[in-house]
């Protein structure tokens, strides 16, 4: 277990010295700097008001930009050290593959999550300090939500990072399924879905699948149990499981996503030449 | 000792190794020679375990390099032909090798300035930011102070000036004893002295092997 321990602490310490962990840390800082300055807490719009309503807004810009910060950062883990032959001469000493793989994956999660969540500990202090009152289980479900989504891209980052040759074709992989979970997946059932060509419950179900929308409508359930702003899909969400139910499954389903991905790539990575 | 046996290695149609079989005994040193593309690197890469064979085997005092991975690499000290870019301050690539291979730092701290190397001054700098020659000088140290007894050097002095050179052979006549040492290299005249049998590859295939 040293070893595992060895190369995430290392890891942890490479990245955190990195030029894009400084930009990562000051993009989910700077929102919660900027919807302050703003004054997102002292607005109201649709009944969201204070600190709900800034945690509102910082988990819709979050979903857009956290899942391509943690695919373009780790995408490259691997393939990179193999591009550039740091795999070649870091291999050479005496440490399993799995420790090796596991103990990045380990340090670049611990890497990616950490900013994210700062910055809504940041925003509670603030708040507090502010006097505002403080949503504590929209926090600490969102800090689920987030934990559940930096592991789903994180181990789909990992397992194209395995197969992948060189780090340019990991990067272009990385941004086709960002924007194919992001939008491209909702427009086509969209289409399907006013063309009537499929069953709307097979529609919804593809839909729900997608890590992303899972976490965009989980989130929106916690301000809605009722999912109202949604419209007749609600229905068909919570006739099938109550709201409860629902976030479980939001934060179970893309955390095993993440760690079944993490674990195929594994496999690859073991079975396949290593430089 | 390193047997390889009927070892080809295939890249998509490309034969880089073709049925290629050799034994490197104890205290064997070996310059392994041949022009680009002839499967030297290949075959090192072979015995460090980093590929899976289409046919044949390697084997390491007996053992499987991916699939005894740990235990066949305790007994390896590789120094690749250019250094690669790590970021990792040069403390943290010690600690790094300390824990893993277990390698006393002082003994790195010792070889890297018996190859005119301090190390001290440059303790928290990224390795990549130092020079070439710099850079080759820390990863014979640690080659050296890894105690192996299997030594595979990729060209290990394209990056160091002729002081420097003269350095690392005459620590490596002190360190050869009882060990199995296997030079990548296009200068024999350079390592004429150490070395005590000549491999030549070419095609992927190993074409002459001479024992001086």
């Amino acid at each position: 277990m040293k070893n595992l321990y060895l190369i995430a602490y290392l890891d942890l310490k490479e990245s955190i010295r990195a030029k894009w962990f400084l930009v990562y840390s000051l993009v989910f800082g700077g929102l919660i700097a900027l919807f302050f300055i703003a004054g997102v807490t002292e607005s109201q719009v649709m009944g969201f008001s204070g600190l709900s309503r800034l945690l509102l807004m910082y988990i819709q810009i979050t979903i857009v930009i956290l899942p391509i910060f943690i695919l373009i950062t780790t995408v490259r883990s691997i393939s990179g050290d193999r591009d550039n032959h740091i795999l070649e001469y870091m291999l050479s000493f005496p440490i399993s593959l799995k420790h090796y793989y596991w103990g990045k994956v380990i340090g670049r999660f611990i890497t990616v999550y950490i900013p994210v969540l700062f910055a809504m500990v940041i925003a509670i202090i603030y708040g507090a300090i502010k006097g505002a009152a403080i949503p504590w289980s929209i926090f600490f479900l969102y800090t689920g939500l987030l934990f559940s989504l930096s592991s789903t891209f994180l181990g789909i980052a990992f397992f194209i990072s395995s197969f992948v040759k060189s780090s340019e074709v990991a990067l272009g992989i990385a941004f086709f399924i960002w924007i194919f979970l992001l939008s491209f997946i909702d427009i086509a059932l969209i289409s399907l879905m006013l063309q009537q060509r499929m069953n709307d419950g097979v529609i919804i179900f593809i839909a729900l699948i997608n890590p992303m929308e899972l976490f965009r409508v989980a989130a929106i359930s916690l301000f809605d149990p009722e999912l109202t702003v949604m419209g007749p899909v609600a229905f068909y969400i919570l006739d099938l499981m109550s709201q409860s139910v629902f976030v479980v499954v939001a934060i179970g389903y893309p955390l095993m996503l993440g760690i079944a991905f993490a674990t195929f790539g594994f496999l690859i990575f073991k079975k396949k030449d290593l430089v | 000792m390193i047997e390889v046996t009927n070892l080809t290695k295939k890249f998509g149609s490309h034969l880089s190794l073709d049925c290629v079989s050799c034994t490197l005994k104890d205290g064997d040193s070996i310059a392994l020679m041949g022009a680009n593309g002839a499967g030297k690197t290949t075959l090192i890469r072979s015995i460090l375990g980093y590929y899976h064979p289409d046919g044949g085997e390697v084997l390491i005092n007996g053992q499987n390099p991916i699939k005894e991975r740990t235990n066949v690499l305790k007994d390896i000290s590789f120094v690749p032909q250019l250094p690669p870019p790590i970021k990792l301050s040069i403390e943290e690539l010690m600690h790094y090798i300390s824990v893993s291979a277990d390698v006393d730092k002082e003994r790195i701290k010792y070889y890297a300035n018996e190859m005119k190397l301090d190390i001290n001054e440059n303790m928290n700098k990224s390795f990549f930011k130092l020079s070439g020659g710099m850079k080759q000088k820390l990863l014979i140290a640690i080659s050296l102070a890894k105690k192996s007894s299997i030594i595979i050097y990729d060209e290990p002095t394209a990056n160091l000036d002729p002081k420097a050179r003269d350095d690392f052979y005459r620590l490596l006549k002190q360190n050869k004893e009882q060990k199995t040492l296997l030079f990548v290299t296009h200068r024999l005249e350079e390592v004429k002295e150490l070395v005590n049998r000549q491999i030549y590859m070419d095609m992927g295939k190993i074409v002459s092997d001479e024992i001086f």
